[in-house]
């Protein structure tokens, strides 16, 4: 199997012996404390967290794993199923039929959609498969060290893999989600224009958007687990309040009457810019006076401050993941 | 396997250190290990005692205190294979996790050469996934390159003998029998070029022909690398492996030495 090499088998030869007598005989080393036999042969402790920058660097050497964990948990997600890989489409679909029949049917959240009642399904959809992609992120950054504590006691990578992994695994989704939101604008007589091509920049917002959320979450998960319990109540009053399945400007101004800084503040929350834009971008109808004010800036803001922002304070704990 | 191009280079470093010079890779130093297990003491697992820690802010008396290893002082050095024996809960893995940076030590100093590596690459694999994709997806999280794992990707699923009995490796790992999946893993795990590798345990599954197989690879690993830590509850495959023997008994490093001395105690003391 293994061709012997001459000098190795020498060395080697007077390893064994040395180690025979328990102590090395006549060696320079003798007497050097553990500290300085370390520091003469260049020894390190091991554990200490890298810098950012050699911690970016770490990560891009990683970006092979990261797709390939992604990819996987992708597929192992529905591998038992017998429709197999069709859920990926069969499930948002779902989703968007079940809030159709209770807000759009049951409630009448149909009121006040911008481009009338007739685009209320485009919009409903649209607004469904925008925000899942920030929840399901949040949902699994929250438990992407907790919950895969094996992993991490094992092997050595930079943690942030996890997140970051966890975040691509939700944007595959999203895409597969996107083939069927392509199919009912279609249905609904909402034809490609160039606004659609707004849709990678405004997916590439969100994912640095939700990534960095997640990291946020996935950090504080992993000192309280509890929160995993928790987030699935949070993300949902988050969810009513960001206007998924209703317009928020007409619900706030018309129905309840809150006043203009409060609708300001409403439509400011991440997720709404997400979805206004994803509407503005696909829907016919949808006009630049439909986004709220400093949408495209806002949207950028909260990429930029919550991407960097919780890379960072994911970093600062690095060495603490998966201990005690 | 398609490693052996790079012992020569590794002899090279070795012996420009000095002329007969032994090149440590791990220097443990009085190196104590502490655990906190939440949740672990009795009584207070309640309810109401949980709410009453969160509004105080503090974690009680519900945490409790393991000293898993104790004051263990030693010095690897390249070339070596280094058997951990002692019986269970005697701190042995733990102390192996400590070398690999995975937990922090209590007290005392542990330097390493390099990134010492544990043969855990099971935590990375998934079940629902055929042979052929945990073999990248290990590769991967053990931080080989793509072209690497392509390169010895087929040295893999030949040594893991998963394709012995018909195309197994294209099957989800969920339908592999334990010690197929077991055979596996060490394949994945011993492909890649470890300065320091520990392997805990690995060895007690898979027939008689893998043992003796992946003892080989151990040896070749070996010689190659540097420092190989193998934990095992068989003193044959130490043996056969291992060249030195640390002893661990309640976290305290009990013996040191050649293989051969450390065992025969260890027996005299497992028989009583």
């Amino acid at each position: 199997m293994h061709c012997e090499d001459e000098s190795f088998n020498v060395s080697e030869t007077t390893h064994d012996g040395a180690i025979a007598t328990s102590e090395p005989p006549r060696s320079p080393d003798d007497g050097l404390s553990p500290a300085e036999l370390a520091a003469k042969y260049g020894l390190t402790a091991s554990g200490a967290r890298p810098s950012l920058v050699e911690y970016v660097r770490r990560l891009w050497a990683r970006r092979h794993f990261i797709l390939a964990f992604s990819r996987a948990k992708l597929v192992a997600q529905y591998s038992q199923a017998k429709l197999g890989q069709l859920w990926q489409v069969a499930t948002p679909l779902l989703n968007a039929a079940v809030y159709f029949f209770v807000f759009g049917v049951l409630l009448g959240g149909r009121e006040g959609v911008p481009g009338g009642r007739e685009n209320y399904v485009p919009f409903l959809v649209t607004g469904v498969f925008v925000f899942t992609f920030t929840q399901t992120s949040v949902l699994s950054g929250v438990r992407s060290i907790s919950g895969n504590l094996g992993l991490v006691r094992a092997l050595h990578f930079p943690r942030a893999a996890l997140p970051i992994s966890f975040s691509l695994q939700q944007l595959q989704q999203l895409l597969y989600s996107m083939i069927v939101l392509a199919v009912i604008l279609l249905g609904f007589g909402h034809f490609p224009d160039w606004t659609w091509l707004l849709v990678a920049p405004i997916l590439a917002m969100q994912l640095l958007f939700n990534t960095g959320l997640a990291m946020v979450m996935a950090r504080l998960g992993s000192k309280t687990p509890d929160l995993a319990q928790l987030m699935p109540f949070v993300m949902r009053t988050w969810m009513y309040a960001s206007g998924v399945m209703f317009s928020l400007e007409y619900m706030l101004r018309e129905r309840a009457g809150a006043p203009e800084w409060l609708v300001s503040v409403a439509q400011a929350n991440p997720a709404a810019v997400y979805m206004d834009l994803m509407r503005f971008a696909l829907i016919d109808g949808y006009t630049v006076s439909d986004l709220p004010p400093y949408g495209w800036a806002l949207a950028v803001g909260w990429a930029v401050l919550i991407g960097f922002g919780g890379f960072v304070f994911f970093w600062k704990a690095e060495e603490r993941y998966g201990r005690g | 396997m398609a490693v052996a191009e790079k012992s020569p280079e590794k002899n090279a470093t070795a012996a420009s250190a000095g002329e007969g010079e032994r090149r440590p890779t791990v220097i443990a130093d009085d190196v104590h290990i502490v655990y906190r297990v939440y949740g672990g003491a009795r009584g207070r697992g309640s309810a109401t005692a949980a709410l009453n820690r969160i509004i105080r802010r503090r974690p009680g008396g519900n945490v409790r205190e393991v000293h898993a290893v104790k004051g263990v002082s030693f010095t690897a050095y390249r070339g070596e294979a280094i058997g951990l024996i002692g019986s269970n809960g005697s701190g042995k893995s733990t102390l192996l996790r400590a070398i690999a940076g995975l937990l922090p030590v209590e007290r005392g100093k542990v330097y390493t050469d390099g990134q010492p590596s544990l043969l855990g690459v099971n935590a990375a694999l998934m079940n629902d996934l055929t042979g052929e994709r945990n073999v990248i997806l290990g590769g991967l999280a053990m931080g080989m390159t793509k072209d690497q794992i392509e390169e010895r990707y087929q040295d893999i699923v030949d040594f893991s003998g998963i394709n012995e009995k018909g195309d197994f490796i294209s099957l989800p790992m969920r339908t592999y029998s334990s010690g197929m999946a077991a055979r596996l893993r060490f394949s994945i795990a011993a492909a890649k070029d470890h300065d320091v590798l520990m392997i805990d345990e690995a060895l007690a599954t898979g027939d008689k022909k893998f043992q003796k197989r992946s003892e080989a690879r151990i040896r070749e690993l070996r010689k190659e690398a540097g420092t190989v830590f193998l934990v095992s509850h068989n003193n044959k495959s130490i043996r056969d492996t291992c060249n030195r023997v640390l002893w661990l008994e309640h976290g305290v490093l009990r013996m040191d030495g050649p293989t051969d001395e450390v065992l025969k105690e260890y027996e005299e003391f497992t028989r009583k």
